[in-house]
């Protein structure tokens, strides 16, 4: 203990001293455990998924695992339907909800007066909180009649799902993007504004950039909250686990994601048989699936982030 | 030598507060005018007034004349954005981009649309490099991110930043305060050079800067200019005891 020598002169009497010590280490053996503890609950979620849904990978072939018929009580277990059903949700969901939600937090956190901001950011917050499976039945009740109405053969479809889904996740894309545009510290703007740049080119090519590393949290969050959504796609996607062909409108038919399928058919299948360790292979893609979207956005937020930009991080 | 800004009768408001009362002088081309004066005393809200980057914080306000080439820059048909490529802004810290060395020189040059190919781009780069007393420093680097500079060249990466645009006036709010003895001795050599080019106005809180680096200071108190001379006459002899009574050390 050289370290603890040197500092003789200002410690306390010997007695009060090791009180301390065992304090803060009683203190940092509990914040250790603490973190030791959701490492190992991570783990352990895993384990269990792998013990539950490996025997799906050993039984069924895997040209047959990811083929296009899923059919358990003919024991045809394909998922390439619920992976497709996920899959277009997903992406159509991103696709309405990136624009919109980037560019709301753009006018927020730039262009709108701080009054307006100090207003519309808290009510944008409350959004994230309302229960998804309000937003099923809102989806159910308003949506699909109007989607019907447009001319699809029924309002349940992967559109309907896409929609809900990127209003379920806007929220979160919009509060944390107007976080780390906020983060950006305004000396950038004004040597922008002061070479003759107009807001937008300040914006778009210093405040923006600067940013980066929040904005693509912000998006991988949103598709992180899109694509582990449950109830609410179950609801208005009409739960068809066909692959979407171009033929028959591909965006404007039912749908079934890997999620919704987990969820309706956990309930009736017999423990320990085959379409239950399937249901939990599903749950074993789905994990792969969220795990490398997690380590992309580590990737795009990375080393590079930290190196180049002094703001925008969150 | 002629004016290259005229200031008449102007009068500017933080909301209800009067930051700047009655202020009437001149600042001349190809010359560094300091303004000196006491923290909060308005010389930093005086020098964002000349570009009106004031503008850019909300409930401020303006009355009275700044003219810049004889035409006032708070009329109503004045383009903001074309009124600061001319009159060009260096701050208080450095505030590089995070970008590379080359892009924040070249960032100027690509918003104003000045270079068509990427070799008259290059030009602008490296002659703006030069200019700033970088080049050296950085030519076999300039796609480095600029954060990695030190603060001194950083703070000359700015000013190269800024002479891309070629501005015709450069204002300068309190550049060295962040910066060593020695970059700021190599920043007060630059300002120097430049001001045979260009029209220099500069903050500052230090006396001595002032005293050496300019030819025209400006002692500002409580928003009001009290006084303004050539630097050598306002140092050696002040008119106004306010005036002496600061740079001698006893007020302030």
């Amino acid at each position: 203990m050289a370290v603890a020598k040197e500092r003789v002169g200002a410690s306390p009497p010997p007695e009060q001293q090791s009180q301390v010590k065992w304090g803060e280490r009683i203190i940092e053996t509990v914040i250790k455990m603490g973190g030791i503890s959701s490492i190992v609950i991570i783990a352990l979620i895993f384990l269990f998924l792998l013990r539950e849904g490996l025997p799906a990978f050993l039984d069924i072939p895997l040209r047959q695992l990811f083929g296009p018929t899923w059919y358990p009580i003919e024991e045809m277990f394909g998922m390439l339907p619920l992976l497709a059903g996920s899959l277009i949700v997903t992406v159509g969901a991103v696709a309405i909800a990136l624009p919109l939600g980037l560019t709301t937090a753009i006018y927020l956190g730039e262009i709108a007066p701080p009054s307006l901001r100090e207003i519309l950011k808290p009510i944008i917050e409350v959004l994230a909180g309302i229960p998804s499976i309000v937003l099923g039945f809102l989806g159910w009740i308003a949506l699909a009649p109007l989607i019907q109405n447009l001319g699809a053969p029924t309002g349940l479809t992967a559109f309907t799902g896409s929609l809900i889904l990127a209003y379920m996740s806007l929220p979160t894309i919009i509060s944390i993007a107007e976080d780390a545009l906020y983060a950006v510290p305004k000396e950038y703007r004004d040597g922008a504004l002061a070479i003759g740049a107009t807001q937008w080119q300040a914006i778009w090519r210093v405040v923006l950039p600067a940013a980066r590393p929040g904005l693509v949290i912000a998006v991988m969050l949103g598709i992180g909250r899109a694509i582990g959504e449950t109830m609410a796609v179950m609801m208005v996607t009409g739960n068809a686990a066909n692959i979407p062909s171009f033929q028959t409108g591909f965006f404007f038919v039912p749908v079934r994601t890997m999620t919704a399928t987990i969820a309706a058919e956990m309930g009736e299948v017999a423990q320990g048989s085959l379409h239950y360790s399937t249901l939990f292979a599903i749950g074993i893609v789905l994990f792969v699936i969220s795990f490398a979207i997690n380590s992309l956005a580590g990737r795009l937020v990375g080393v590079d982030g930290v190196r180049r930009s002094r703001g925008g991080m969150l | 030598m002629s004016n290259k800004i005229e200031v008449r009768d102007f009068d500017f408001y933080y909301g209800d507060f009067q930051a700047l009362k009655g202020l009437n002088l001149d600042i001349r081309a190809n010359a560094i005018t300091a303004l000196i004066g006491p923290s909060g005393c308005g010389k930093s809200t005086f020098l964002r007034c000349l570009n009106r980057m004031n503008d850019t914080i909300r409930g401020t306000r303006a009355e009275g004349e700044v003219r810049f080439d004889g035409a006032n820059i708070y009329a109503p048909d004045v383009d903001v954005v074309e009124l600061r490529q001319q009159i060009g802004m260096v701050f208080q810290r450095p505030n590089p981009f995070p970008q590379s060395i080359y892009d924040n020189v070249a960032f100027g040059p690509r918003v104003v649309g000045m270079a068509k190919r990427s070799d008259e781009l290059d030009h602008i780069v490296a002659e703006s490099l030069q200019g700033a007393a970088l080049w050296d420093e950085v030519k076999h680097r300039l796609r480095d991110p600029a954060l990695e500079l030190n603060p001194g060249q950083q703070q000359r990466l700015c000013i190269a930043r800024t002479i891309a645009v070629k501005p015709e006036v450069i204002l300068m709010d309190e550049p060295c305060s962040a910066l060593d003895p020695v970059a700021t001795l190599s920043v007060e050599d630059l300002m120097r050079r430049l001001s045979e080019q260009y029209t220099i106005v500069i903050v500052t809180h230090n006396m001595q800067q002032a005293a050496r680096a300019s030819d025209y200071t400006g002692f500002f108190w409580l928003g009001e200019l009290v006084e303004f001379n050539a630097t050598e006459s306002l140092f050696s002899a002040p008119k106004m005891p306010l005036t002496e009574a600061y740079i001698t050390g006893r007020r302030g």
